[in-house]
């Protein structure tokens, strides 16, 4: 046993090893991307980046069924991607253990929603547990293992951001080797016709049942004792800001927060004064607790529905009075996330600005092209959704017969391969007329640069095949399918006007690696102070290198040698001639 | 002991994450209980980053609210004054006196606030700003100012300073553990 500082994701890593997990499966995304990374290196487990999440649970029960152990890890809306194959897997169970990892973002620091992916549990009928630091973290994987494989059911391992990003000390302890179970054949429990379903279904219904009896004396639920004028039930990170909120209060942990064990929370409901629950996001075990007739005084009537809580926000909410808060300095900016320099991302948005195009965004790092100085990207929905959004748009279009110009997709190619590709496939199909623009920086950017089907190397690996994405856009049957350069801008200037002018779908593929996975960096930009003229052209290229001095009667502008990556956008806006590449 | 309560703040990019990592491998090598936060994903992209360590007899949060902080480490003039509000009366402030432009700076649309030092002064007890950044040049990588202001926060850490030199030594890439032992010599010097 060593004690070692390890954030929960790499907690969660660390149980799958001791549990003896042997496959893991999953698709990046902020906060869960550090499990698989931890795992990747490990030798004897299978880790994978699958492309999606659907696809990454499916692997993850295949593996269950072949009798090892198998973790899928994704980002609460990656639950939406998988949710297919999640509330099936509940019927058929499992042969090995199988536990699904599924990160949320209160406060969404990396998010497009902030949505309680416990609703998952309830949908499924599935057991879900909820660690409140790294060191439970740990242990509720190995705990989650012998759930699942106790009551024949997959088991959800919910985390929240400050659970899987916070490190705390761990500590670790031996490594289990669970014997192999080997692939089963048992067609009323595996293959989902109706009639087995039907079965299978009475089945859930009884397990369920079993599970929260089981809740009632799990060591998962465990109850702090101590002052009971108001007593807390809490799980997860809320847990920690009602012990440090209010440290003499008597608290019942929960561990298990779907099924609830209704018999230890009725108990304990009746030993305090006054019952407080707190937990973030949705009223998720309150309103299960209001079901079973118990009065909650302290809930969602004083806590928000959104955003993360803290100590300070439990004791003010709870306590009903404000504590005293300095003051904000006034005054300050913000400092929103941008390109970095170099990224080829800035060239492709200093042309859509441009041409004031209607943009249909999709998630990656290329979503930022949405901010100040570009503006151009016009909605965002959720991985994928550009290219199918952008085919309705045009139809929309057409319907209303107006002269807008036809749409344009932005997608990355990590989200190409998620799930752009069925949009494309549908485009092409249905006749559609948009331009699809596929930003191809070979990684996945915006989660830190994992590996993917196109990159040519798996996770912790080598050596993988290599999808060629203008081969199988051409195989879905786009017939204008080009490669364009995103750092030169008249260039693509002129091609987006040639293909605006075409009739039906295009597919614009930039091949430019991400400056920051692959290290890329030129020769750096200066200004020559005598030629610049203080136009500011060369802002619109939104470089967080370049910067404007006003003096006289107009200014000038200066790049940043250390950060400059030589990218030659900025230079390409300017007319006067006054920017040169090297030293100056 | 108490929990001593730190903040670190600065721009993506900059490394704040390892002066964090360092401090919290100090502390537990101090035989204490401590939690660290921090943000990946979005923020990391120029925005602005902020990491928080928190070490005691027993920790519970891993985060710092308003007016908890003892320590705040600023890589950053703005992203230091972003912070004050979080310091306790007597929080300590150690911070790099070099701007970074926001991107709203590099486009024209905004100024960089004026006085912002005076404000860091006026606000916090005991105020260290220094050009980190040109010291963390001199020892050879301006990527050491993360060691250059740990360095400089040593003489404010109830951590000894032992424990803090091993957690360097467990927690730096090897490749580059002598420059880095030099910027947080270099920053020493400045903090005494
Ligand atoms: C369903 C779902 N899974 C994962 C994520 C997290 N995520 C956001 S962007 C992104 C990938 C971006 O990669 P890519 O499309 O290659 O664009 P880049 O950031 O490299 O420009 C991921 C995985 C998400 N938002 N939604």
């Amino acid at each position: 046993m060593t004690k070692a500082i390890l954030s929960g994701n790499e907690a969660i890593a660390r149980g799958f090893i001791e549990a003896g997990g042997k496959l893991a499966a999953a698709y990046p995304g902020t906060p869960s991307t550090e499990v698989l990374e931890t795992l990747s290196h490990e030798k004897g487990i299978h880790a994978e980046w699958s492309v999606n999440e659907k696809v990454a649970l499916e692997v993850a029960i295949g593996g269950a069924l072949s009798g090892v152990r198998s973790l899928a890890c994704m980002k609460h809306v990656g639950v939406n991607v998988a949710a297919d194959p999640l509330m099936t897997a509940s019927y058929t169970g499992i042969n090995a253990g199988l536990v699904l990892m599924a990160a949320d973002d209160p406060g969404m620091f990396s998010s497009q929603n902030e949505q309680d992916t416990r609703h998952y549990a309830r949908l499924g009928k599935l057991p879900c547990i909820e660690p409140s630091d790294s060191a439970e973290a740990l242990q509720y994987v190995k705990a989650a293992f012998e759930m699942s494989e106790a009551f024949d059911t997959p088991v959800i391992l919910r985390t929240t951001t400050r659970i899987s990003h916070c490190k705390s000390v761990v500590e670790t302890g031996t490594v289990e080797s669970p014997a192999g179970r080997g692939l089963v054949k048992d067609f009323a429990k595996y293959v989902m016709l109706p009639n087995n379903a039907k079965k299978r279904h009475v089945f859930v219904e009884d397990r369920l049942m079993r599970l929260k009896e089981w809740a009632e004396t799990s060591r998962l639920n465990r109850i702090i004792d101590g002052d009971k004028e108001i007593g807390f039930i809490t799980s997860g990170i809320s847990f920690q800001y009602v012990r440090e909120a209010f440290p003499k209060a008597t608290v019942l942990k929960l561990g298990t927060t779907f099924p609830l064990p209704e018999k230890l929370i009725k108990k304990f409901a009746s030993s305090v004064t006054k019952l407080a629950v707190v937990e973030e996001l949705d009223p998720f075990i309150e309103d299960q607790i209001k079901a079973m007739g118990i009065t909650v005084h302290l809930g969602k009537n004083v806590l928000p529905l959104w955003g993360e809580f803290s100590q300070r926000l439990v004791r003010e909410r709870i306590s009903g009075s404000t504590l005293p808060m300095k003051e904000v300095v006034s005054g300050l900016i913000m400092r929103p996330p941008t390109f970095c320099p170099g990224c080829s991302h800035r060239g492709l948005y200093t042309v859509l600005a441009k041409l004031k195009l209607h943009v249909s965004g999709d998630i990656g790092c290329y979503t930022l092209g949405a901010l100040p100085p570009f503006s151009a990207m016009h909605s965002c929905i959720c991985m994928g959704a550009s290219i199918s959004a952008a085919h309705g748009m045009a139809q929309g279009l057409a319907l209303q017969g107006t002269q807008q110009q036809k749409p344009v997709a932005v997608i990355g190619d990590s989200t190409f391969l998620h799930s752009g590709i069925t949009g494309l496939i549908n485009m092409v199909y249905n006749g559609g007329d948009a331009i699809v623009i596929i930003m191809n920086n070979d990684t996945t950017g915006m989660t830190g640069g994992q590996e993917h089907a196109g990159t040519g190397r798996p996770a912790g690996g080598v050596e993988a095949p290599r999808l060629d994405i203008a081969k199988l856009c051409q195989a879905i049957g786009a017939k204008r399918v080009r490669e364009i350069d995103a750092y030169k801008i008249k260039d693509l200037e002129k091609i987006m006007k040639e293909e605006l002018a075409e009739k039906g779908p295009t597919v614009l593929i930039s091949n430019q690696p991400c400056v920051l996975r692959y290290r890329v960096s030129k020769k750096a930009y200066s200004v020559e102070r005598e030629s610049c003229k203080g136009c500011k052209l060369c802002l619109k290229a939104g470089c967080i290198a370049l910067s404007f001095t006003p003096e006289g009667k107009t200014g000038y502008v200066e790049i940043d040698p250390l950060l400059c990556n030589g990218c030659g956008v900025c230079e390409q806006l300017c007319t006067t001639g006054c920017m040169k590449q090297g030293d100056a | 002991m108490n929990v001593f309560n730190i903040l670190i703040s600065g721009v993506g990019g900059q490394g704040v994450l390892l002066t964090s990592k360092v401090i919290a491998e100090a502390a537990l090598l101090a035989g204490l209980d401590v939690k660290q936060s921090e943000v990946h994903g979005m923020a990391q992209r120029g925005g602005s980053v902020l990491s928080q360590v928190r070490f005691g007899d027993k920790v519970f949060s891993p985060i710092i609210t308003e007016g908890e902080a003892d320590l705040l480490i600023g890589f950053e003039p703005l992203e230091t004054a972003r912070y004050l509000h979080f310091l306790k009366d007597d929080g300590v402030v150690i911070y790099n006196t070099r701007p970074i432009g926001t991107i709203g700076v590099s486009i024209a649309a905004e100024k960089y606030p004026s006085g912002v030092n005076d404000v860091i002064k006026d606000r916090a007890k005991t105020v260290l700003p220094f050009d980190g950044t040109q010291l963390a040049v001199a020892a050879g990588d301006k990527r050491t100012l993360n060691l250059v202001l740990l360095g400089a926060a040593l003489s404010h850490l109830p951590l000894k300073e032992a424990f803090v030199l091993d957690a360097i030594v467990n927690t730096v890439p090897k490749k580059v553990l002598e420059i880095n032992q030099k910027a947080f010599a270099a920053g020493r010097a400045q903090g005494k």
